[in-house]
């Protein structure tokens, strides 16, 4: 059984950056609610757990895990088109803050294809997946985001 | 500015992930911190009661690890939950109180301890105890040396009175929180009692 310490600890140390994940990954709107679904599910698996190391790891995973949920959600009752311009995205990293702003700045597919492919490390298929298009659409997605990206912090 | 809203935004989801998690039993222990004449106290309780007061003189984080190991890791922040001991402590140490009526959850306690110290728990407003008295109280009138632990070692001092338990010869007796503390805790109870 692994020592783990005290779940609020998990929050102390990681919730800005589990908030930051959540704001790219599915814009401010649904950012709290993912949010605390992330960490419902996380306390839920707590005990259980058999490894302690990368608790950071395991919380940012989930994160992602729930933000598809919401993207897949979002797929089949689609929800009123978010105001493209986001507010300054916080982040606890200075030198990756113009990066996350950037990415909330793009339009909600662009922004949920570029994180779910970089931040959580997804293939092709399961961006498509995730919203509910086609791999083909998901790769256009991702690539004119990154175009944009590029762009604005070239 | 941004990161000020960010913090409001968080910790308003927190609260609500606190009402969420005891919603579904998911918060085995919520804890918070009170003031005292003697420092900052930690309070921990779970659905059952009251089960751990840390005093000054303990560190925070070991005594929420010790729990997280005892109890369950399942441990949130939640002071919340902790008004009404909160309330009882502060009336008190004023002098306004003279027994808790929270629950306790006498989990951390067992066999011979847990009877010296339900008995601890029923020795009034003050009033002192012997630790031979304690001993024979709790049914093993030699085991004055294991009633010392029971005090020392009491996972609830202040709520369950463990400064009322003195030596036989009058003097104070050790305590967790400072033999200092133990005084003013017995002269402050005789000034109000």
């Amino acid at each position: 059984m692994a020592e783990l310490p005290p779940f609020q600890t998990l929050i102390d140390e990681h919730a800005t950056e589990v908030m930051a994940v959540l704001r790219g990954a599915v814009g401010r709107e649904g950012a709290e609610d993912a949010f605390q679904e992330t960490f419902l599910a996380a306390l839920r698996a707590y005990p259980s757990l058999r490894e302690a190391r990368n608790l950071r790891g395991w919380l940012v995973t989930i994160a992602h895990r729930k933000a598809i949920d919401l993207h897949r959600a979002r797929g089949r009752a689609p929800v009123p088109v978010e105001s493209v311009r986001e507010e300054a995205v916080f982040d606890p990293d200075p030198a990756d803050g113009e990066v996350w702003r950037s990415v909330a700045a793009l339009p909600p597919k662009q922004r949920a294809a570029v994180t779910l492919r970089f931040a959580s490390d997804l293939p092709h298929e399961e961006i498509a997946a995730a919203l509910g298009c086609s791999p083909e659409a998901a790769r256009r997605s991702l690539h004119e985001g990154l175009k944009r990206l590029r762009k604005e912090l070239a | 500015m941004t990161a000020t809203m960010d913090n409001t935004i968080i910790n308003k989801s927190l609260e609500r992930l606190r009402e969420r998690a005891a919603a579904e039993g998911l918060l085995d222990v919520a804890y918070a911190t009170a003031d005292s004449p003697f420092g900052t106290l930690l309070l921990a309780r779970t659905p059952q009661g009251l089960v751990r007061l840390g005093l000054p003189s303990e560190d925070v984080g070991e005594t929420l690890a010790d729990l997280a190991g005892r109890i369950s890791p399942r441990i949130l922040e939640a002071p919340g939950r902790l008004d009404e001991e909160r309330r009882e402590l502060e009336a008190y140490f004023e002098g306004r109180r003279q027994e808790f009526e929270v629950p306790i959850d006498w989990q951390l306690s067992h066999g011979f301890l847990l009877r010296a110290r339900e008995g601890i728990a029923a020795i009034p407003y003050g009033e002192t105890r012997t630790y031979a008295d304690l001993a024979r109280g709790a049914g093993n009138e030699r085991a004055v040396r294991a009633a010392g632990s029971a005090c020392s070692r009491n996972p609830i001092p202040l709520v369950v009175p463990c400064h009322r338990v003195v030596r036989s010869d009058g003097t104070p007796g050790l305590y967790a929180g400072g033999v200092e503390m133990k005084k003013r805790l017995l002269e402050m109870e005789n000034q109000s009692g």
